[in-house]
């Protein structure tokens, strides 16, 4: 899924400053399991925001509302009924989410209230890490299932740099050495041979080099 | 046991403290009020097993957001005691009614007092 945090409240209130009537829109999708911008943060953002303005004697209306996905045409014609009765959108989805609905509301100020971080798993509930850069070209058959994209820190395909240390990133000493574990997963595989496989240089143009990316299935369009 | 508290103090009763949630402490300053505090089980004697120990944490985290917001954060505080303990429900609801009478009213109050004059 994708992870994000909240902005700080003061960057938020900053951006909210010349408004007097928002729409707080938020995604029940990967943003919500993140516990950054779901319906329960809509709440508590929208009640910090009201206690914040309140206390400088400017109150604001807020309108909480949140969509079953902000990245899709499907939902975000929910709030074509009352978006126009509020000044700005201040969006809790994922960088996709808040640009969608700039994208189908383009007269209307949509500013965002999540930093978004990263594709990643849920480890224990309250703690999410990285394992997915969207690289666009998967080796993780080559690297029993530890990607050397997103978890080395340069994104190495053969073997660890001089950095790693006792299985650790020198990065951050609380980081794993990507191949340290794409060995030991080698190894409980019995697949340590493949560590002697050369991986040539990756080809970045299905990643982020070539630009932003489409995809399209036309057995799936409608036109 | 006869003991005196502030008649000013409400109780809200929850079937344990585990049920409190960060926007039920927010909507409770945003309605105005001075101070909260939440009244758990001892830490380890939970019926629920963390209950309260999950309260406490989220005390904790609405402080914090209190604080964002420009609120003291000793407006809010997590207290554990057990059901036997009269004196000691006293005892805090006393000593939290005076730490909110040094702290005078929410600045939200304020504000709005300052507004309508």
């Amino acid at each position: 899924m994708i992870v994000g945090n909240r902005k700080p409240f003061e960057e938020i209130l900053e951006m909210v400053k010349p408004f007097k009537k928002i729409l707080l829109l938020g995604c029940r999708e990967c943003i919500t399991v993140c516990a950054a911008g779901g319906e329960r943060e809509v709440g508590v953002l929208a009640s910090e925001l009201k206690m914040a303005r309140a206390k400088d004697g400017q109150e604001i209306e807020i309108k909480e509302f949140t969509l079953e996905r902000q990245c899709d045409y499907e939902f975000i014609d929910q709030i074509k009924p009352f978006i126009d009765d509020y000044e700005a959108v201040v969006s809790m989805a994922c960088g996709a989410g808040i640009q969608y609905t700039a994208e189908h509301y383009p007269s209307k100020i949509v500013l965002p209230a999540i930093n978004t971080t990263f594709l990643g798993v849920t480890l224990e509930q309250g703690v999410w890490s990285e394992r997915c850069q969207g690289c666009g070209e998967c080796v993780l058959h080559l690297t029993g299932g530890v990607c050397p994209v997103a978890r080395c820190a340069k994104s190495l395909f053969n073997g660890p740099c001089g950095g790693s240390a006792s299985g650790k990133c020198e990065v951050n000493k609380d980081t794993d050495c990507a191949w340290q574990l794409i060995v030991d997963r080698l190894k409980t595989l019995g697949q340590l041979d493949r560590y002697e496989d050369f991986i040539p240089a990756k080809d970045w143009k299905p990643s982020r080099d070539g630009g932003p990316r489409t995809r399209v299935r036309e057995d799936l369009r409608l036109c | 046991m006869r003991l005196n508290y502030p008649t000013f103090i409400k109780i809200i009763k929850v079937p344990c403290t585990g049920r409190v949630d960060i926007l039920t402490l927010l909507k409770a300053f945003e309605a105005g009020v001075d101070g909260a505090y939440v009244a758990g089980c001892m830490e380890g004697e939970c019926h629920f097993l963390k209950g309260n120990i999950r309260a406490r944490k989220r005390v904790e985290y609405a402080k914090t957001l209190l604080a964002e917001v420009g609120i003291e954060p000793e407006r809010l505080e997590m207290y554990n005691l057990s059901a036997a303990q009269g004196a000691r429900f006293a005892a805090i609801a006393n000593e939290m009614a005076e730490k909110i009478r040094s702290l005078g009213p929410s600045p939200l109050k304020k504000a709005k007092a300052a507004f309508v004059a």
